[in-house]
């Protein structure tokens, strides 16, 4: 039975938010921090490409949320599972937010939110990874 | 209505939008973790998870305070920036001096090193910019 449990596990290759989805994340994320930075310094409010950017991180991490509940739902469990759900529902509300708050504030100071925000979006990416791996590790 | 106080700056445009942005994932922060924490191991060091809670207790107000924008507003953030600052100051200093005191993690430990000395910077920034918006622009 216990042997059968560790090749399951194994066999799945440890953490769903490992990989390729949270790395894409993570990286469309600073780029469109970085782009944003860029318009703030020049005073730019938000233009089209923050928001397509921030709507193209929020679907990426609406499909690792996905891959995480697919996890779960095959009975894989994080390390800390309050920690976890926390961060991961922290983390998909995060592009929202920036997106409101970039619409009320038509100046600099708008993308210099969606760049605060897409550079904190990455952190909770890395610490959502953590509280899966706590066990395993 | 006669309005004998010189108006006031909204603090809720511009630069204080951004503030209030990072006050905003600062209240999520702290409010989620001293929630985590005091939910399922408040009895290892309940000094320390009473603080976070307080800590996201403040940080919800100043959000709120520089959001409303009108003279009470301002004043409950004054109020908030300057308790965050003295607590951030003192339980950073506490924390070094004293680590028994806090044996786990709050917000302000070692004057917010955690979160990239951020909760330092906050209070700070925060009455800089109730400063700067005192008066309305002329």
């Amino acid at each position: 039975m216990n042997d059968t449990a560790s090749m399951t596990s194994a066999a799945a290759a440890g953490s769903p938010v490992d990989g390729f989805l949270p790395t894409i994340a993570i990286v469309l994320s600073l780029a469109v921090a970085v782009w944003a930075l860029v318009a703030a310094v020049r005073q730019q409010p938000p233009d089209r490409i923050q928001f397509a950017g921030l709507a193209v991180v929020e679907v990426a991490l609406l499909a690792l949320t996905v891959v995480a509940l697919v996890a779960l739902g095959g009975g894989d469990r994080p390390g800390e599972p309050g920690a976890f759900f926390g961060y991961l529902v922290t983390l998909v509300c995060l592009p929202p937010l920036a997106w409101v708050l970039a619409r009320m504030e038509p100046t600099r100071w708008g993308s210099a939110i969606v760049c605060a925000i897409c550079l904190v979006t990455p952190v909770v990416v890395v610490r959502l990874q953590q509280t899966w791996e706590v066990v395993g590790g | 209505m006669v309005e004998t106080r010189a108006p006031e700056r909204a603090t809720n445009r511009g630069p204080g939008r951004l503030l209030i942005a990072v006050y905003i994932l600062f209240a999520i922060a702290a409010t989620s973790r001293a929630g985590l924490q005091i939910a399922t191991k408040f009895d290892e060091a309940p000094v320390a998870y009473l603080l976070s809670a307080l800590a996201a207790l403040i940080y919800i107000v100043a959000a709120v305070g520089l959001a409303r924008a009108g003279h009470a507003g301002r004043r409950v953030a004054l109020a908030c920036c300057s308790v965050e600052l003295v607590g951030v100051l003192a339980v950073g200093v506490l924390s070094i001096a004293d680590p028994e005191l806090f044996p786990d993690e709050t917000v302000w430990s070692d004057f917010g090193s955690g979160y990239g000395y951020i909760p330092l910077v906050l209070p700070a920034l925060g009455l800089l910019w109730l400063y700067r918006t005192r008066r309305a622009p002329a």
